[in-house]
C-alpha cells in the first residue's frame, strides 16, 4: 500500500489541503463535483510510478472557500498558481467530471504548464445532443446512483452503509460550492471550445475517457472536446457509467498509464 | 393590533391525485391549467379581498410562488396593483417580494412604489428569499440567495430614497442609470414586514433593522425561542422589542358549526397541505441554507427544516406510485390534520372555538400583527366567504378586545424600534412562557 498523507499548504493567497501519495513525477488529480472519495484502488495503481497530488477543492469543506471565485475558470487559475508556487514543474493533469472541467480550463489558459491532460467524463462544454445531468435538482443519493451503471464495485466501499453527519455535511458543502460556481450556465463555459485552441495549437497530449453507459455527461460532450482538441485520443470503456475509475479500474488505469508513458 | 387576511389563492380545480403522485405541488404539470377556471378563481380572490375590507380586516396579504398550483400568485405585484385600486382602506401586505428570485431590484422598486402611490400609501412591503423550489424555477443560484437578498434590499432602499440619477455597480446587480420616476407615497419608505419559518439569520437581520418578523404558522415553542432571540438582539442594539415587532400567521377556517368547519377545514391537508409544497430536493437546494443550519440538520437525528430531514435529503427518488396507496395516504393526512389542531398550528371551528384558540395562541406569543391564513383545497366560494364573514363579524371583535386588554400594539400603533432601552437595562419579556406551559400542548 502506498503511503499517502493529507497536508495543508499555503498557496496562491489561501490555505489548501492536499492529499499526496506515491513517488515519482507529479500527477495532479482533480476530483469531481461531490468531492474527494478517499484513496481507492486506482490511486494505489497509479501511485506505483507517480506522486499523486490531489487538492481538495476550495469550498468543499476542508480547504477554505475562495470568496473571489465565481467560475470553474477561477479555480483553474488558483491551481495554476499552486503549480507555480509549489514548483511542481510541468505536470501531468487528470480531472474527473467537474474536475475535468477545471482541468480543461487550465489547459486552455496555459497548456505549456502541462505535460499531458486526461479528462474523465468531463463537464465544461455544452453538448448539442443531450444535457449534463442536473446534480442540484436531486438528492445526494440519487446523484451518486446516477453516476454509476453498477454498484457492484468499489462504490459500496465509498457510499455504502449509513452516512455520518460529517460525510453528509461534506457532500452538502460540495454541492453548495458546485452550485456557487456552476449553477448557470450549468457546468459549462460557452467560451471553452474556442479557448481550447491554445491546447490544440501546442498539441498537448490529451486523453478523453468515457464510460459507455455514462448517465451524467452525454457522449456529445466528448465529441465536442475531440473537435476542440483534434490531437486527443478517445477511450470508451464498455459497460462503465460516469465513474469509470471505480467501475472498470483496470481498463481505466491501463489507459491512463499509456498516456503517462 | 393589526389583523390581516391572507390566502395562497389555491388553484381549486387541480385534482389531488397528480399532487399525491408527484409527492408535492411543485412539479405537477401545468397541463392541468384551465384558463376558464383560473379566470374565475383570480377574480374571486380579488372579490374576497374586498369583502375582507368590508367585514373589518385591517389588511389583506399576498404572496407569490412559482411553478406551483399550491398558490395562484405568480407575480404578486400584478394582483396587488389591482387591489390598490379596488380597495380603499386596507393595507396591502406583500409577504413578500422574493428578491433573489426575481433578480431585478430596480424593477421591483418601481412596481412596489407604483402600488404604494395608487393605493395612497397602503403598501406594506415584505421581503422573502423565495422558497427552495423557486430557485429552480427561476434559475436563481441558491448559493448566492442570502447575498442577493441583502444586496437587493439595500439597493431598493436607496432607489426609493436617493435623488437620481446615480450609478450602481454592486456584486450581483448593476445599473448604469438609477432614477426611477416613481417613488413610494409613504415617507421615507413603506413599512416592511418579514415573513419566515424561523431561520435565525433572518430573525437577527430583522432585529437589526427593527422590521416586524412574521412567523408563518410556526410551532409555538420554537416561535417563543426565536422571538427571544430577536428581543435579545434588539436589547443589544438599544431598543425594547414589543408586539409591534412580531406578527403571526395562522391557518384558520371558520364555519357556523364545529362539525362543518372540521369537514371543510380538511382543505388545509389537500394534496398533503403545506408539507407537500415541494419535495426535499427542491425545498433545500445546495447552498440555500447557511452552513450552520446544514450542520444542525446533519447532527440532529430527528431534526428537520420545513419538514426536510437529513434522512429525506439522503433518500433516493425512485419510490413508485401505487394508486392503491391513495386511501392510506389520505388517512395519514387526516391524522396529521388532527395533530396540527392539537398543537394549535391550525385552527378550525365555529366562531367560539376560533376565538378561544386564537386568543390562547396570542396570549403566548403576543404579536402585534395577526394574520389569518385562509383554507386551502377545493372549498367553494360560498363557504370561503362565510368564513371571512364569521371571522370579520364575530371573531375579529373578540380578538381585538383581547389585543387591547393585552396591550398588543401593532406596528401601525407603535413604531417598531421606538421604545429605547438604556444600556445595561434588562429587557422585558416578549412572550408568555407560563401561558405556553398552561396550554399543555402535546
Amino acid at each position: 500500500m502506498a503511503t499517502w498523507r493529507e497536508e495543508t499548504v499555503k498557496v496562491a493567497g489561501s490555505e489548501l489541503v492536499l492529499v499526496r501519495g506515491g513517488s515519482g513525477k507529479p500527477l495532479l488529480v482533480l476530483h469531481d463535483e461531490m468531492g474527494y472519495t478517499g484513496w481507492m484502488g486506482w490511486n494505489e495503481e497509479l501511485a506505483k510510478g507517480r506522486e499523486l497530488i490531489i487538492p481538495l477543492q476550495p469550498g468543499f469543506g476542508k480547504s477554505p472557500r475562495l470568496d473571489w471565485a465565481w467560475r470553474h475558470r477561477d479555480i483553474a487559475n488558483f491551481y495554476q498558481n499552486m503549480i507555480r508556487e509549489l514548483n511542481l514543474g510541468k505536470v501531468d493533469l487528470l480531472g474527473f467530471s467537474a474536475g475535468g472541467y477545471i482541468a480543461a480550463e487550465m489547459a486552455a489558459s496555459n497548456p505549456e504548464q502541462l505535460a499531458s491532460l486526461t479528462l474523465v467524463g468531463p463537464m465544461g462544454i455544452k453538448p448539442d445532443k443531450g444535457e449534463i445531468y442536473d446534480m442540484f435538482a436531486c438528492t445526494i443519493n440519487t446523484y451518486l446512483r446516477a453516476s454509476v451503471s453498477s454498484q457492484d464495485n468499489e462504490f459500496k466501499n465509498i457510499y455504502g452503509g449509513e452516512m455520518s453527519p460529517d460525510q453528509f455535511e461534506l457532500f452538502e458543502d460540495a454541492r453548495a460550492e458546485s452550485a456557487r460556481i456552476g449553477w448557470e450556465p450549468y457546468m459549462f463555459n460557452p467560451s471553452l471550445p474556442a479557448l481550447l485552441r491554445s491546447a490544440a495549437n501546442v498539441k498537448l497530449p490529451t486523453l478523453l475517457v468515457r464510460g459507455s453507459e455514462d448517465g451524467v455527461v452525454p457522449e456529445d460532450c466528448i465529441r465536442k472536446y475531440k473537435e476542440a482538441l483534434p490531437q486527443a485520443q478517445v477511450v470508451s470503456i464498455a459497460g462503465a457509467g460516469h465513474r469509470v475509475e471505480i467501475e472498470k479500474k483496470d481498463e481505466f488505469v491501463a489507459a491512463v498509464k499509456k498516456i503517462l508513458a | 393590533m393589526q389583523i390581516a387576511h391572507f390566502t395562497e389563492r389555491p388553484m381549486r380545480y387541480v385534482p389531488e391525485a397528480p399532487v399525491l403522485q408527484n409527492r408535492a405541488f411543485f412539479g405537477v404539470s401545468n397541463k392541468y391549467f384551465d384558463a376558464e377556471k383560473a379566470a374565475h378563481d383570480y377574480n374571486f380572490y380579488l372579490d374576497e379581498a374586498c369583502y375582507c375590507e368590508e367585514v373589518g380586516f385591517d389588511a389583506v396579504a399576498l404572496n407569490e410562488h412559482h411553478g406551483n398550483p399550491f398558490c395562484s400568485g405568480n407575480v404578486l405585484t400584478t394582483e396587488a396593483a389591482i387591489l390598490a385600486r379596488i380597495t380603499s382602506k386596507v393595507k396591502i401586505v406583500l409577504i413578500g417580494t422574493p428578491l433573489p428570485v426575481i433578480k431585478h431590484p430596480l424593477r421591483a422598486a418601481e412596481e412596489l412604489a407604483t402600488i404604494d402611490v395608487i393605493s395612497r400609501g397602503r403598501l406594506v412591503s415584505g421581503w422573502v428569499r423565495g422558497a427552495g423550489s423557486e430557485q429552480f424555477f427561476n434559475n436563481a443560484n441558491p448559493a448566492y440567495n442570502r447575498e442577493m437578498f441583502n444586496e437587493a434590499h439595500e439597493f431598493i432602499m436607496q432607489a426609493w430614497t436617493r435623488e437620481g440619477p446615480w450609478r450602481y455597480e454592486g456584486k450581483h446587480f448593476h445599473y448604469r442609470h438609477v432614477n426611477p420616476w416613481i417613488k413610494p407615497y409613504q415617507k421615507p419608505v413603506p413599512q416592511q414586514w418579514i415573513p419566515g419559518v424561523l431561520s435565525p439569520e433572518t430573525i437577527l437581520w430583522c432585529a437589526e433593522k427593527a422590521y416586524p418578523y412574521l412567523g408563518l404558522g410556526t410551532a409555538l415553542g420554537p416561535t417563543c425561542d426565536m422571538w427571544d432571540m430577536y428581543a435579545d438582539k434588539a436589547a443589544e442594539l438599544g431598543y425594547q422589542a414589543g408586539p409591534e415587532n412580531f406578527g403571526y400567521l395562522l391557518p384558520v377556517f371558520c364555519a357556523d358549526t364545529d362539525e362543518k368547519a372540521q369537514e371543510l377545514g380538511r382543505g388545509f391537508i389537500y394534496g398533503g397541505g403545506q408539507n407537500a409544497f415541494s419535495r426535499p430536493e427542491h425545498t433545500l437546494p445546495p447552498g440555500y441554507n447557511s452552513k450552520a443550519a446544514i450542520r444542525m440538520l446533519a447532527n440532529q437525528p430527528g431534526g428537520s427544516w420545513l419538514g426536510v430531514s437529513k434522512a429525506k435529503m439522503m433518500a433516493g427518488q425512485e419510490d413508485s406510485w401505487d394508486a392503491s396507496a391513495y386511501e392510506g395516504l389520505r388517512q395519514k393526512l387526516i391524522k396529521g390534520y388532527e395533530k396540527v389542531q392539537e398543537n394549535l398550528q391550525v385552527v378550525v371551528g365555529s366562531p367560539q372555538t376560533c376565538i378561544k384558540k386564537i386568543t390562547d395562541i396570542l396570549g403566548v406569543i403576543r404579536p402585534g400583527v395577526f394574520t389569518v391564513f385562509a383554507v386551502q383545497g377545493t372549498v367553494g366560494d360560498k363557504d370561503r366567504l362565510r368564513s371571512v364573514e364569521l371571522l370579520g363579524k364575530e371573531v375579529l371583535p373578540a380578538v381585538r378586545a383581547f389585543g387591547k386588554q393585552q396591550d398588543l400594539q401593532g406596528p401601525f400603533d407603535r413604531k417598531p424600534g421606538s421604545v429605547k432601552l438604556a444600556p445595561g437595562t434588562k429587557r422585558l419579556p416578549v412572550v408568555d412562557r407560563a401561558a405556553l406551559a398552561a396550554l399543555n400542548l402535546p
